[in-house]
């Protein structure tokens, strides 16, 4: 089943001096279950690629379709809750509420969809223990590791059971071990739960973990390779 | 969920929070105290006018008022007097002669209103037996007996059993005087009156100038509620259609002035000092928003809507300013207890306040009105406060504010 379907979409930035054509029309669409990196040199245009996709930011043209919807001509205001009910996202840094532990960081999106306390325990405690990190839930962030913070905002992008997980240089702040460690949760979560995931990374462990590597550069897909 | 992330924001920077949520406790502290101190003040001076000087109302001959004369008196007052005492509502009247005259020691003299009274009936309807601080209440002295003010005293440099003369006119038109003693002397709050007003036998002064034994200028009347002296005032009027009744708000227009315009002097102090707070909330909150930019732009790319955004920077302001708000209202209560039996004695500031009738040893009043009001002001100051710093978070797009690097 296709869950994202993306036809000739194209980002021109219009700073006041600067014209950047971040992405010049992509064709892309990904299925139910895929493990997905996006990968390019810096400036590539990945960023705004997986931002458009998570109906962060407006495309210049094309489409981006997720469940029939053509994101881009959402308002914004309808734009926050599709984001809410069909994306997870895990980003590079300031994933976490700071004031809120493990727990509360996770339960939060299921309390903005307005699930009942005893499914939002429930979730919480399983996508803890499959992250590894049950004796941690009623830790702040800044008591957790760069590594354990990033798998609870694994846990919390899951928590709200989307279509998709998007995920911008999840690892870039984290070591070796760590790295690989929140990899393979990200895969035993996309194969236990069959959530898509579709990553951003600079890192070669990262896209050799990939099922599907997709190379951009100026703003087009130069190569689109699946494996195994 | 939202109450409880707001509060917890706002103890991220403990220090700054800190620093603004003493500065509200500080003016409200100072807001509740000086409006307990004010409405006490207040309330002494229109129980001091009520209890010691006018009485809830007060019958004249309709041209009395206007031309304080001798010759305006009121027949078979007496009579009216013992009609009043019986009506439902009343508690007490009595009738007063009286004369404006010159009082004279051997020293000095000076101009005064003598007021008879019929020392019974009058303490039933005033408390001046009360205010009593040297002597006796119209006794203890044979003949002519006076009772004058601490001030008066002073002024004419005199004492107990000390003679004076006063001088005055007679219905007739004829100056004539007496020899008075003086058997008490008086202190009051109000200045103005202790030095302008003495009592005598309203007997003795009749027989000096000459008015029927019926007559009189004035009669007072005491309420058993102090609610009441509109509709009384009313009732009275219709019995008594060719006298002038008056309640106590209409003889002294300034008491009642100052009762009507306190709540608004005090919006207004408080006001100025919230408005000035107003500043230091919303620069708190605007740092506080400022430095989360990562983080709010995080939430809204995760799925809290504006609304909550919204609710959450408001519900930080709020929950800030009302921080500061309880702590400064429990604190100005705490010493409204406090001071509520000993008073704050203001004399060292000059006798300014006596001299307009206030006393210098004020009773603050602890009452919960005041809370309530402070706090409905405070509530509309942290909305306003909340509404620019709860804009700019708004105005954020995730996709810029997930770029920006701090
Ligand atoms: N808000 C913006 N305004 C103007 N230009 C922008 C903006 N955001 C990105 N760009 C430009 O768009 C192009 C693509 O940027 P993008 O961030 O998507 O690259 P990236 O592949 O994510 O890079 P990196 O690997 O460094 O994160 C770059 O040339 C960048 O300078
Ligand atoms: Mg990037």
């Amino acid at each position: 089943m296709k869950v994202i379907d993306i036809k000739n979409l194209t980002k021109i930035y219009n700073d006041s001096e600067y014209k950047v054509n971040a992405l010049n029309g992509i064709d892309l669409s990904f299925e139910e279950g895929e493990f997905a990196a996006v990968v390019g040199p810096s400036g590539s245009g990945k960023t705004t690629l997986l931002n458009i996709v998570g109906g962060l930011d407006k495309p210049s043209g094309g489409e981006v379709i997720i469940d029939h919807t053509n994101i881009g001509k959402l308002k914004s205001s309808r734009l926050i809750d599709f984001r809410l009910k069909n994306i997870g996202f895990v980003f590079q840094a300031y994933n976490l509420i700071p004031v809120l532990t493990a727990r509360e960081n996770v339960e939060f999106i299921m309390h903005l969809q307005g699930k009942p306390k005893a499914e939002r325990e429930k979730r919480m405690k399983d996508l803890m223990s499959a992250v590894g990190l049950s004796d941690r839930i009623d830790s702040r962030p800044s008591k957790l590791s760069g590594g354990q913070q990033q798998r609870v905002a694994v846990a919390r992008a899951l928590a709200s059971k989307p279509k998709f997980i998007l995920a911008d240089e999840p690892t870039a702040n984290l070591d070796s071990k760590s790295t690989e460690n929140l990899l393979d949760i990200m895969e035993k979560l996309n194969k236990e739960e069959n959530t898509t995931f579709i990553f951003s990374t600079h890192d070669a462990r990262v896209v050799k973990k990939a099922r599907r590597v997709i190379t951009i550069e100026d703003g087009k897909v130069v190569s689109d390779e699946i494996r195994k | 969920m939202l109450w409880s992330v707001a509060w917890r924001n706002i103890w991220r920077s403990k220090v700054r929070s800190l620093v603004i949520i003493c500065a509200l406790t500080i003016g409200i502290f100072a807001g509740v105290f000086t409006w307990a101190l004010y409405e006490g003040m207040v309330i002494q001076r229109i129980n001091s006018a009520i209890k010691t000087e006018a009485s809830h109302i007060q019958l004249h001959h309709k041209k009395y008022l206007e031309n304080p004369d001798v010759k305006y008196s009121m027949n078979l007052s007496t009579r009216i007097s013992e009609q009043i005492d019986s009506m439902a509502g009343v508690k007490a009247a009595t009738v007063r002669v009286i004369v404006n005259s010159m009082i004279a020691s051997a020293e000095t003299g000076s101009g005064v209103q003598v007021v008879g009274i019929d020392p019974d009936k009058e303490s039933r309807v005033t408390n001046m037996y009360e205010k009593i601080i040297d002597g006796e209440y119209l006794e203890g002295v044979k003949r002519n007996p006076i009772l004058i003010g601490k001030r008066m005293a002073e002024k004419l440099n005199v004492n107990v059993r000390s003679k004076v003369v006063l001088t005055m006119q007679q219905m007739d038109g004829e100056i004539t005087r007496a020899q008075f003693k003086v058997a008490g002397i008086y202190k009051i709050s109000n200045g103005m009156y202790e030095e302008m007003t003495v009592f005598v036998k309203k007997s003795d002064l009749i027989n000096l100038i000459g008015l029927d034994r019926t007559g009189s200028h004035e009669i007072a009347v005491l309420l058993e509620d102090d609610r009441t002296y509109n509709d009384i005032r009313d009732k009275i009027a219709a019995r008594y259609k060719d006298l002038d009744v008056k309640s106590w708000k209409e003889l002294m227009p300034e008491v009642s002035l100052v009762e009507e315009t306190m709540d608004i002097s005090m919006y207004l102090i408080l006001g100025i000092i919230l408005f000035a707070l107003l500043f230091g909330i919303i620069n708190t909150m605007l740092m506080a928003v400022l430095e989360r930019v990562k983080e709010l732009g995080m939430l809204m790319a995760v799925g809290m809507n504006k609304i909550r955004v919204f609710t959450m920077i408001m519900l930080e302001t709020l929950l800030l300013a009302f921080t500061g708000c309880i702590i400064g209202i429990i604190l100005g209560y705490l010493l409204t207890l406090l001071l509520m039996k000993t008073g704050i004695d203001l004399s060292a500031w000059g006798d300014a306040y006596e001299r307009l009738g206030y006393d210098t040893v004020i009773y603050p009043i602890p009452d919960i009105l005041i809370a309530a009001k402070v706090s409905l002001m405070v509530f509309v100051t942290g909305l306003i406060a909340a509404i620019y710093p709860a804009i700019k978070a708004l105005k954020l797009k995730p996709a810029e504010a997930l770029r920006i690097d701090i």
